[in-house]
């Protein structure tokens, strides 16, 4: 039973001892370390979520780049398309244009040719003419003369006319 | 760790060593004697070694080699409203076996008293009461003994334990900011600060936690400290004892009382929803309930802390009991005793930073209890999982 009566001397000590130590350690020791382990947390779990606002940005401005780039290739692939096509359009335009010109030129070569050819045989009608008319001339001229001479004349001018 | 096993086996032998050297001295004087039936001194008083070493005392007492006692003396500081306050040595009072009276005027009690007594005439269950180890008058007039005993001074010493690590960490604290890690031994506390406040304040106080973070703390490292002082061979039995128990349950208590909102007694003394038949029978339970718990806490640190002062002893003293049979006896437990004894230590350190935690868990329920605002219906829950913790 001894054991169960508390004695009055170590109550009252305990109690200021216990008094005593939850004082000083309350205000030097629990505040400080306390406070900085607060503290301490909250840094941590301010970095941490800085590093994760961070990585979300970085991974937005990835997308982003991504999406950028995207959009320059397919420009760029919309460019070289247009670009070939206004390349075929041209040499097509240049084509067609020089097929054109080309047959302009020869039809009015051919025009030309015709013209000169006419004119040329109106000019060979015109000289076979005058000719047959010398020629018929001379006849005329020599068959007063000899009328033997002037059948076998004619007969020459026809071969010649015929050989001609 | 291997060197803290050999360190704790050398202490074990010595002390273990000591016990012997009694053992033999008392074994041999009672040859003698026995035979005239008149024991002066008994054979091996087992419950009295046991009992004197879990106790407290106004000197403190290493061992005892031959008839030479190692004993400090500590200060007895006494007030009588007669005579006032008095501060003398505890040696003053000479040493066991031939007492001697102080000023004329106190005489510390022993078995030698309490036979003087009964031989006076005074009613043997009366003498009985009288608890060893206290001062009483000559005269009888009361006397209050506000001594350093031995427990005290146990206290006093981890107290400055205490401070001085406390304070030496919390510098590091204030040197390092929040921006380093911790180092040294400030490493070591860090996470038994952090198990205080989120294992124990956290839980059960919720967003008031930090108000009483520093008392659950204190609570903490005071009763863990003081029980890994007491597990040192020699040292004192301070948390063992009902008065700091007590003492510490009544700060508890205390607190409680000062801090509890109108919820809590508005649940205590009219509890809401209850038929009015009923609540005379449950608001009495409620208000014993009350002041169970810090009885509650105060029994369950000293018993269990006695409880392994009392094991530890009991394992040790049986190598005397073994030896008063037969020497080769004795010297052939011993192995097994310290074996035990050693197995015993640890499981000790370990329920010493076990009854710590309890100890400050309890009192953070029993806060949380008394400073919850309510959140509707889980509040009944709330009691009866408290109620089972205090069962446990």
């Amino acid at each position: 039973m001894e054991l169960l009566t508390p004695d009055l001397g170590l109550f009252v000590w305990t109690l200021l001892a216990f008094a005593l130590v939850f004082f000083i350690l309350g205000k030097f020791a629990w505040k400080p370390i306390l406070s900085s382990l607060n503290e301490r947390e909250k840094g941590i779990a301010d970095s941490i979520a800085t590093a994760q606002r961070v990585k979300s940005e970085m991974a937005a401005m990835q997308a982003e780049n991504q999406k950028i780039m995207a959009e320059a290739r397919e420009e760029r692939t919309q460019m070289l398309k247009e670009a070939k096509e206004l390349k075929d359009k041209i040499v097509n335009e240049a084509k067609d244009q020089a097929k054109n010109e080309a047959s302009k030129i020869i039809s009015d070569a051919r025009v030309q040719i015709d013209h000169l050819k006419m004119a040329a045989m109106t000019e060979v009608k015109n000289e076979v003419a005058a000719l047959a008319l010398q020629v018929a001339e001379k006849v005329l001229r020599k068959n007063l003369s000899n009328d033997a001479e002037q059948s076998s004349f004619a007969k020459k001018l026809a071969e010649e006319v015929s050989l001609n | 760790m291997n060197r803290l096993f050999s360190l704790l086996v050398l202490v074990f032998t010595l002390f273990v060593a000591s016990f012997n050297a009694v053992a033999q001295e008392e074994h041999i004087a009672p040859t003698e004697a026995t035979h005239e039936g008149e024991a002066a001194k008994e054979p091996l008083n087992i419950k009295k070694i046991i009992f004197d070493h879990v106790g407290d005392a106004h000197e403190w007492h290493f061992f005892t080699f031959g008839h030479t006692h190692v004993t400090v003396p500590l200060p007895v500081i006494l007030y009588s409203p007669v005579n006032g306050l008095s501060v003398f040595s505890s040696s003053k009072f000479g040493h066991e076996g031939h007492r001697e009276i102080v000023d004329g005027r106190y005489i510390l009690v022993d078995d030698h008293y309490k036979a003087e007594q009964v031989a006076l005439g005074k009613d043997p269950l009366e003498v009985e009461k009288i608890k060893g180890g206290s001062i009483v008058t000559v005269d009888g007039s009361p006397v209050y003994d506000f001594s350093i005993t031995k427990n005290v001074m146990s206290m006093l010493i981890s107290v400055v334990l205490l401070l001085w690590i406390m304070l030496s960490v919390a510098k590091k604290y204030k040197m390092n900011g929040s921006g380093k890690a911790p180092s040294g031994f400030q490493n070591a506390l860090e996470p038994v600060i952090t198990f205080v406040r989120d294992e124990v304040a956290v839980p059960n106080l919720g967003h008031k936690a930090n108000r009483f973070m520093p008392l659950l703390l204190t609570f903490f490292f005071f009763i863990w400290i003081n029980n890994l002082l007491g597990l040192i061979p020699g040292g004192a039995n301070f948390t063992g004892n009902i008065a700091v128990t007590a003492c510490l349950a009544l700060i508890t208590f205390i607190v409680i009382i000062i801090r509890a909102n109108g919820h809590f007694w508005g649940h205590l003394l009219n509890p809401p929803g209850v038929p009015l038949g009923i609540k005379f029978l449950l608001v009495p339970i409620e208000i014993i309930s009350l002041f169970i718990k810090p009885v509650a806490l105060t029994i369950r640190l000293f018993a269990n802390i006695l409880a392994g002062h009392i094991i530890i002893l009991s394992i040790v003293c049986m190598i005397f009991i073994f030896g008063a049979m037969s020497p080769v006896a004795g010297w052939g437990f011993s192995p097994v005793s310290v074996g035990f004894s050693i197995f015993m230590f640890f499981l000790e350190l370990l329920v010493g930073a076990i009854q710590a935690f309890i100890f400050t868990t309890l009192t953070a329920v029993f806060i949380g209890q008394a400073v919850d605002e309510g959140h509707g219906h889980d509040d009944g829950q709330h009691y009866t999982s408290s109620e089972n913790e205090i069962i446990a």
